[in-house]
């Protein structure tokens, strides 16, 4: 994909996150088609890109939680003007965080080893796979983020006015009832 | 009656009220968490600052004088609770999606109410395990923000003194006084007062967990700087 002048370039990844938040960011439903005027598409899961080129804005959502995390998150960091953190997991680590508590290990022979129903338990260890980290992190503990969009997921509503706000280079605000954080 | 002045208005005072009753009784909302009007004042949480003729105070144990200049809503305020606020939300493990007491939970509706988007601080995960040792009730320490009411309406209203606060500082944690240390082996029970009182998810009760749907939650309708009256949990 060229870039095209004149139009703002975005990116977007889900780290450890469940996709609601990108779901989130489709429910802008027929508002989509003001954005596509505006806005192309780099890396993102929507367009399949795998590689992230130069981008006016990055959004994240997810958690960091293993290696492959780190990388595309400093990927991101690199190559985008403006990056947005979006959704609890990645402000605070939200659910994935919650494996916190417990040692990588158990929480390995919890899954690998102790689950119910396995039929060989096994803790993966192919070389391809990403290493997990110890500890999920948000991602404001790995690189600096520009603006943070809470909720779980944000609201349609709330990512419409912020990606709009931040394209026409208006600072992003909300009112008191569009800020939530579940 | 003599009055002060809170965001150029003049708000009347019985002599003996501290600035936050006084500011209640106008129907005036001064965010905050360790209040509450049935106990007296406990003035740790800090979130209830104002700025009273340029100094901070917190206004549920200032008394209220003549000719106080207090400012409650300006963004010099509001910055300073955003941060209290933030110190809580790291501290413990406050995952909203995951929590019952979301949409009803004093914590998130004042730290949404003051602005925050989300801590800026590094988050803490503190290792804290849950008793679920009482048949009716649950404690999630996870949650816990050390505000002492529960303390206050065990010790005060139920006269059983069944929780505490214990260590100092950071290592503060809420107690319950029974021999093993759980909920289950007190004399607690479902109707003390202490089991309504916690103002975030840390005593709650057990068969009826997010039984209300989001949007008819207690803040989700009517924010809380509008529900004048200290809700009913």
């Amino acid at each position: 994909m060229n870039n095209t002048p004149g139009k703002i370039r975005i990116a977007t990844t889900s780290l450890a996150g469940c996709f609601g938040c990108h779901m989130s960011i489709l429910d802008i439903d027929e508002k989509i088609i003001d954005l596509v005027e505006l806005v192309e598409f780099d890396r993102t899961p929507l367009t399949d890109i795998k590689e992230i080129g130069e981008c006016d804005i990055g959004i994240i959502e997810g958690a960091v939680a293993n290696s492959e995390n780190v990388e595309v998150l400093q990927e991101f960091r690199k190559h985008c003007k403006t990056v947005v953190a979006i959704g609890a997991c990645a402000l605070n680590g939200g659910i994935p965080a919650m494996r916190n508590h417990y040692s990588l290990e158990e929480c390995l022979k919890e899954s690998y080893v102790d689950g119910m129903g396995l039929d060989k338990p096994l803790i993966p260890s192919d070389p391809e796979l990403p290493m997990i980290l110890n500890e999920v992190h948000p991602v404001q503990d790995v690189v600096k983020v520009d603006y943070v969009l809470p909720g779980c997921p944000p609201t349609a509503d709330m990512i419409w006015d912020a990606l709009t706000a931040l394209i026409e280079g208006r600072e992003p605000s909300f009112s008191l009832d569009e800020v939530r954080y579940d | 009656m003599p009055t002060f002045t809170l965001d150029q208005q003049t708000i009347e005072y019985n002599p003996g009220d501290t600035i936050m009753e006084a500011a209640s009784r106008a129907g005036i909302y001064i965010p905050h968490l360790c209040y509450h009007p049935e106990f007296t004042p406990h003035g740790s949480c800090r979130v209830c600052v104002v700025s009273v003729n340029g100094r901070y105070v917190s206004s549920c144990t200032t008394p209220a004088s003549e000719n106080l200049d207090v400012t409650n809503i300006s963004e010099a305020v509001q910055q300073h609770r955003k941060q209290l606020l933030e110190m809580l939300f790291v501290e413990g493990n406050h995952v909203c999606p995951a929590c019952e007491k979301s949409g009803a939970c004093t914590l998130q509706s004042v730290a949404e109410f003051c602005g925050m988007l989300s801590p800026t601080f590094s988050f803490q995960y503190p290792n804290r395990p849950v008793d679920a040792s009482h048949p009716d009730y649950m404690l999630d320490y996870n949650r816990c923000i050390n505000c002492e009411l529960c303390v206050r309406a065990s010790r005060d209203v139920d006269g059983k003194s069944i929780f505490g606060l214990s260590g100092r500082g950071h290592e503060a944690h809420l107690v319950v006084n029974s021999e093993d240390g759980l909920l289950g082996s007190s004399n607690f029970d479902k109707n003390d007062r202490a089991a309504s009182i916690c103002p975030v998810g840390v005593i709650l009760p057990k068969h009826q967990g997010f039984n209300k749907p989001i949007g008819k939650r207690l803040f989700d309708e009517t924010p809380i700087n509008e529900q004048m009256v200290e809700p009913q949990r």
